[in-house]
Order: structure tokens, then C-alpha cells, then sequence
């Protein structure tokens, strides 16, 4: 039996004495889009005793987009995120219509964009779990490098890897529909839509979403079962004990496009509810760390130390009281059942409520298509321009804030983004220390040690283009170093999954 | 017995006074161009429109046509030359296709497709430029003009206002609007003027319409230049 052995995110990245440690840096050797580098400290007992992931994030697109006009946002900010565009088209979209004074949007238009953004949630959620992690999943953390990817899963198991593709297409098929184009379309403008669907396209996604449903319920089932068959270590793995915030409905009901936030505590109890996610900047503070480029999120009435959370699949199906499409309910209940007290506060349980959330997808788009409003003409509002606008919507990896403001002219004049991610930094960091520190001998960076950090880090499903390659593919080198910057140990593992030292 | 002329191998008849590209547009014969606008007078600036009359390059939007001259126009050579032009205008503004409004409705992305031009080849310049949002209706962003100056010219012949002019030589040269403070909202400009409508571009827009249209419905989603034309001769439409 493991030992119980709760770790709060309080713990986290700061050492008593950081200049008596010595260091082990995991660095990544090809940058894509960003990278990620995972500094070890350890004491003189050799012990983990901080860790410290580097995320080098786009900040400079604030900067970017100020004095552009306030209707290019949602088409410029899709260029934020190789990963997930359609998030922060939508998220910008929603900022623009309180620019334009528009509270409610038309039926047409807001079914619009929430079809859109189902779609998203969908094709990346299926990415994340067929491509990226079911490998890891079904062959295990430490199994043969070279099976553990998406070409390892399509010779092992053809049907589920073909589902996984499928699901992913059906996702960007929507997007296509709802954007014009798969990547980089238009939809959102200020107060609205530019297109509903016509009958065709609506016939076209209905033909396949029955077959959607049935595979959702089956990557559903398979995460489900993954998780379960070794529960005790699975439930350990990585684990810390935190707060959750999401988007909900006012009845509690999961929401993804729209809601007030709410926020749990680690111990359950509910902690905030229905706040009007304008006044984010009255709840959320962020802390800026010399060592960081990404900033670190905490609830403000805690303190930076008490205050950071969780956000996405994990924090939103344990935050909500019910689900309003039945079979992700039923699944939602079952996942729940885990820890009827408290939160389920495992974080490889993000798998399981991702796929909670993707079969939600696919039934709310069902009944979408069912709705005869997708198809109606009545596409924009206007209203009074005002000076602010915020935009929050719960993207596949977590609640996305977008806050602009222009000037009298309409050009921007300020903007502010947290994204999913960031809310994560802290939590990411503390289940990487914890891996490490099960599983560091006190001598050398091992093999295992790596592989398990990596299934760490890719649980939350990071917006970083290292942590998203297909494992085995991720390119590290973890150093172990001492105060003076002498390298005691070095592993090297390249694109390939080749290790040196 | 009407004139007539060639242009690669077909035959277009043409009346006295007509120039080359009129001649052409009104046979339904494209030549590319960029500063030509049949209701201005031609400026001959762009050099897009070049073709050859016995080897010899003339603009066709300034030459007047003649009986039996032969003109090449969709020649391999002329082709190369054009969109080696298209690339040099692509580096010396900003042209962001991917996140610009006029994206699909633009006659300097129509034509650089009509020519096979598919992706960058020299270094950008990436000059910086500035927005003139201060209309109410109207905004102006320098980063996509291309000095054609339609602007001024519709401006000056037909709203009889003079709001637009070019300054400055060369690589300096910019595009510039009389008013006291330099700025549109000061100026006599009106967005329903003729100079409202006439940029092939997207340097001249209305503001707080950016993608109102659907992708697969914009100008040139449906067919391509050569059968569809300039922007602006769809533009008062567009309008209504
Ligand atoms: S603003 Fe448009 S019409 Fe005027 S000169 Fe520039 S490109 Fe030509
Ligand atoms: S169109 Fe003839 S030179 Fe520009």
C-alpha cells in the first residue's frame, strides 16, 4: 500500500536556502514555439527539494496588438496559440462585444460560437488523449520508447488510433464549418457572428455525430479504465492537494462558453460562486518570479502562498454540481464517486475529466444541430462603445481571460491575457517536484525519473510545444549541478528517444 | 470596319483614344494592375500592368492602342517580372494576410495569387508605420498602402477635395492628408466620398466592420480576379 503522503501546492518551489543546493536542469534541445526546463534543486541530504519549471511564454503579443483596431482582436489573437486559436478567437469575441455594448447575444449567433468552441474543446481534447498521452497510458511510463507514440498505438491497438483521428477531424470539421476555414478563420466579430449554418452544413456534421457519441463514450470508458486498473498508484502519482477554479452555470451545471467563476477549495467547501468573471482582477493577482518568464496566478484574499489553484478538466468537472447532457452526467458521477467528500485531486484524473468533457462535447453539439436556431439570420447587435472589455471562456486547458481596453478612437490601449496554463504554473511545478522526489536515488538522473516527469507535466496538458510532442519525442537534457556550476550528471535524450550521458 | 488589335493571339477590337487596358477590360482580356482605375485618369505608377509591343515594355494602362500592334501579355517573362514586383511591394509595407481584414477582398493578394505568387522571398522591411484612427466612420492603416494613389486622385477629380497626397521620393515616399493637424478627422474627408471606395488595398477601410464577411463569400473566395476585377468596381455595392 502507498503511503499517504499529501502534498500541498504551499510546499511548492521555494527552498529555505536555495544557494546550499545543487541543481538539476532539464532542458529541452529544439525550441518550436516555446519551451519548457525543469531546474531540480537538492539539499545536502540530496534530497528534491524545489523544482522549477521554465515556461518561455509569447508575452510580447501585449504588446503587439496594442494600437491595432479593437475589431482585428479575435483574428489576431488566434495567432497567440498554434493549439488551441479557436479558444482565444472566442474568448477575444466576447471582449469585443461589451466593447460594442452588447450584453446578449442573439440566439443564432451565441449557438454559433458556442457549436465553434465545442468543436475545439473536442478536436483538442482527442489530440491530447489518443496522440499524446494514451500511449503512455496503455504501454506504461516506462515501456520501450519507440512503441510509446501515436505510431505505436496504430500498430498496437488500429481501431482506437483510427477513433482517436476521427473524433479529432469531426472537431475540426465544426470548426471548418462554423470559421471558414479549419485554422485561422473568422467568426466571432463585435456583437455576433459573420455566418450561422445553412442546411446543408447542418446535415453534413449530423451525419456523423451518433458515431461521435458512441466513440466519446468509449474514450470515456477507456480513461475510466486505464485509471482505475492501477488506482493506487494512479491516484498518487504526481498528486497535490489544491484549490479548483472554473467557469459554472448559477444552477452549478458544468458551463464551457459562459458562466460566473467558481472556486473550491482543496478541502471541498465552496470558496467563491457566480462572480461576474469582469471583476477577475479583484479576485486573481499574479506573481512575478525572477527565475520565471510566466507569471504565477493566486486568489487574492489567500496570498501568493496559499492562494494558487488548479484550472481546466480536473478543476471543472470536480467544481460543477451536475452536467446537463446525460451521459457525461453519468460519467461525471461515477468519477466523483472516487472522493464523495472532497475534490479528486489526482492529476492524472485529468485524463479521465477530459474525456468526461469530450463526450459533453459531442452530446451539446448534437443537440445544437438538433436546434433550428443554428440556422437563423439574426447575427449582430450593437449597443453604446465602451472602454473595457473582458472576455473569459473555459478553453480546453482552462479559464482563458482576455481584458482589453481602447482609446477614444478605438484603437487598443491596453490588454491583459492570463492564459490556462499560466493558472497551472504553480501546481505544474509542485507534481513535478513530487515525482522527482519519489523517484531520485540520491545519485543520478535516471531514465524513469525523466519519463515519469514528462507524463507530470503532459497531464495538465501544457500549452507548450515540448511538452506536446508525442512522448519519446520530447528532447531533454536534465544536468545535475552543483552550487559552483560544476556538472556532476548529465542526461541527454534527443528527438528520437535516444539517451546519452 | 472597326479597329483592332492583339493580345496573345486574340483579337480586340478597340475605338480611337482607348488605351491598351481599356481596350482589354472592355474584351474582358485581363492585364494585371494595381494604381488603374478606368473612372481616373491613368498614373502609369505601378508598373504591374507591363506588357510588350514588339519587345518593347510599355504600361498598358498608359498606352494608347493601335491598329495591328501585337501585344504579349501572359508571357513566362512578363509573369516572372510582375510577381517579382508583387514581392518587392509585399516587403515594403506590412502585409499581414493572415490577420488583415481585406483578406480575401483584396486586389494586391488577388493579383499576387493570379501571378503564382505563393509565399514570401526576400527579406521583410517591416516599416513602421502608423493607424489614423481618428475619423469616426473612416481609419487609415499606412502599413498597407502601396502608393497607388487612387486615393488622391478620387479625392481630387471627383470630391474635388484634395484630402490625399503623396510625399516625399523613393523609399520615402508616403501617403499624406492635408489637414491642420495631419489627421483625417480634421481634414474635409467624408466616408461617402468617391475616396472612400477606390483603394485596391486594405489601407482605406470603415471601421468597426472587419469580417462581417464570412470567409467563402468574400470578393475573390468565389472566383479569381481575372474574371472578378477590381475591388472597387464592387465596392459602391458593397457598400449599400
Ligand atoms: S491609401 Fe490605398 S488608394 Fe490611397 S495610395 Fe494607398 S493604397 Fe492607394
Ligand atoms: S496599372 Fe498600369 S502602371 Fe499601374
Amino acid at each position: 500500500m502507498i503511503e499517504q503522503r499529501p502534498v500541498t501546492i504551499e510546499q511548492l518551489e521555494t527552498a529555505a536556502q536555495p544557494e546550499k543546493l545543487r541543481r538539476i536542469a532539464i532542458e529541452p534541445l529544439t525550441r518550436v514555439e516555446g519551451h519548457g526546463k525543469v531546474t531540480l534543486l537538492l539539499d545536502d541530504e540530496n534530497r528534491i527539494q524545489q523544482a522549477r519549471l521554465h515556461i518561455v511564454e509569447f508575452r510580447g503579443f501585449e504588446k503587439f496588438i496594442q494600437g491595432r483596431p479593437y475589431w482585428e482582436l479575435p483574428v489576431l489573437v488566434q495567432r497567440l496559440c498554434g493549439i488551441c486559436p479557436v479558444s482565444h478567437h472566442l474568448a477575444a469575441g466576447k471582449a469585443i462585444d461589451q466593447l460594442v455594448g452588447v450584453e446578449q447575444l442573439t440566439p443564432t449567433a451565441e449557438k454559433v460560437r458556442r457549436l465553434m468552441h465545442y468543436g475545439q474543446m473536442l478536436q483538442s481534447h482527442a489530440l491530447h488523449f489518443f496522440h499524446l498521452s494514451s500511449p503512455d497510458l496503455l504501454f506504461g511510463f516506462d515501456s520501450e520508447i519507440s512503441q510509446r507514440n501515436i505510431v505505436g498505438l496504430i500498430n498496437a491497438h488500429p481501431d482506437l488510433a483510427k477513433q482517436g483521428v476521427l473524433l479529432r477531424k469531426f472537431g475540426q470539421e465544426v470548426i471548418r464549418v462554423t470559421a471558414g476555414k479549419r485554422i485561422h478563420g473568422t467568426c466571432a466579430i463585435p456583437g455576433g457572428v459573420n455566418k450561422a449554418l445553412d442546411s446543408s452544413e447542418r446535415d453534413y456534421l449530423q451525419q456523423d455525430i451518433h458515431q461521435i457519441i458512441t466513440w466519446g463514450q468509449g474514450a470515456l470508458e477507456l480513461a475510466r479504465k486505464l485509471f482505475m486498473e492501477a488506482l493506487e498508484t494512479n491516484q498518487q502519482f504526481a498528486r497535490i492537494d489544491t484549490h479548483m477554479m472554473s467557469l459554472c452555470q448559477d444552477d452549478g451545471a458544468l458551463e464551457l462558453y459562459h458562466g460566473g467563476l467558481r472556486v473550491t477549495a482543496s478541502d471541498g467547501s465552496r470558496m467563491m460562486d457566480k462572480i461576474d468573471y469582469r471583476e477577475y482582477d479583484q479576485h486573481i493577482r499574479e506573481e512575478v518570479k525572477s527565475w520565471s518568464y510566466m507569471k504565477f496566478p493566486y486568489l487574492q484574499h489567500l496570498g501568493p502562498e496559499k492562494g494558487s489553484y488548479r484550472v481546466g478538466p480536473l478543476a471543472r468537472i470536480n467544481n460543477c454540481d451536475t452536467i446537463d447532457t446525460p451521459l457525461a452526467e453519468a460519467g461525471r458521477i461515477e468519477f466523483r464517486s472516487l472522493n464523495n467528500q472532497g475534490l479528486v485531486q489526482s492529476t492524472l484524473a485529468y485524463h479521465w475529466a477530459r474525456m468526461i468533457e469530450l463526450l459533453h462535447c459531442a452530446e451539446k453539439i448534437e443537440q445544437l444541430l438538433d436546434d433550428p436556431d443554428l440556422l437563423g439570420t439574426d447575427l449582430k447587435l450593437s449597443g453604446e462603445m465602451r472602454q473595457r472589455g473582458i472576455g473569459v471562456i473555459e478553453a480546453p486547458r482552462g479559464t482563458l481571460i482576455h481584458d482589453y481596453e481602447i482609446d477614444d478612437d478605438g484603437l487598443v490601449s491596453r490588454a491583459n491575457l492570463i492564459v490556462s496554463t499560466t493558472h497551472n504554473n504553480r501546481a505544474m511545478n509542485e507534481s513535478v517536484r513530487t515525482v522527482a522526489a519519489d523517484l531520485f536515488n540520491g545519485q543520478e538522473i535516471t531514465e524513469g525519473m525523466l519519463n515519469h516527469i514528462e507524463v507530470a507535466i503532459r497531464a495538465y496538458d501544457p500549452c507548450l510545444s515540448c511538452a506536446t510532442h508525442a512522448l519519446g519525442k520530447m528532447p531533454l537534457v536534465i544536468e545535475l549541478q552543483q552550487p559552483d556550476g560544476q556538472i556532476v550528471d548529465r542526461l541527454i535524450k534527443d528527438t528520437q528517444g535516444e539517451l546519452k550521458r | 470596319m472597326t479597329n483592332s488589335f492583339e493580345i496573345d493571339g486574340i483579337t480586340v477590337p478597340f475605338s480611337n483614344g482607348q488605351t491598351i487596358m481599356d481596350a482589354a477590360l472592355t474584351a474582358g482580356i485581363y492585364i494585371p494592375h494595381l494604381c488603374h482605375n478606368p473612372e481616373f485618369k491613368p498614373h502609369g505608377s505601378c508598373r504591374l500592368c507591363t506588357v510588350l509591343i514588339n519587345g518593347r515594355s510599355v504600361a498598358a494602362c498608359t498606352t494608347p492602342a493601335g491598329e495591328g500592334i501585337v501585344v504579349e501579355n501572359e508571357t513566362h517573362e512578363l509573369v516572372t517580372q510582375r510577381r517579382l514586383l508583387l514581392k518587392l511591394l509585399f516587403v515594403e509595407g506590412n502585409h499581414t494576410c493572415p490577420g488583415c481584414e481585406k483578406s480575401g477582398a483584396c486586389q494586391l493578394q488577388a493579383v499576387a495569387y493570379h501571378c503564382g505568387m505563393l509565399a514570401p522571398e526576400f527579406v521583410h522591411f517591416y516599416p513602421k508605420r502608423s493607424i489614423d484612427a481618428s475619423h469616426p466612420d473612416t481609419i487609415i492603416d499606412f502599413n498597407r498602402c502601396i502608393l497607388c494613389e487612387l486615393c488622391v486622385r478620387a479625392s481630387r477629380d471627383s470630391d474635388k477635395k484634395a484630402v490625399f497626397n503623396i510625399s516625399g521620393r523613393g523609399i520615402q515616399a508616403h501617403l499624406t492628408i492635408d489637414s491642420p493637424s495631419g489627421k483625417l478627422a480634421d481634414s474635409a474627408f467624408n466616408s461617402s466620398d468617391k475616396a472612400a471606395r477606390v483603394c485596391p488595398v486594405g489601407a482605406i477601410l470603415p471601421k468597426h466592420k472587419g469580417y462581417n464577411i464570412p470567409i467563402g463569400q468574400r470578393l475573390y473566395d468565389q472566383a479569381p480576379i481575372s474574371q472578378v476585377g477590381d475591388v472597387a468596381k464592387h465596392q459602391e455595392v458593397a457598400d449599400e
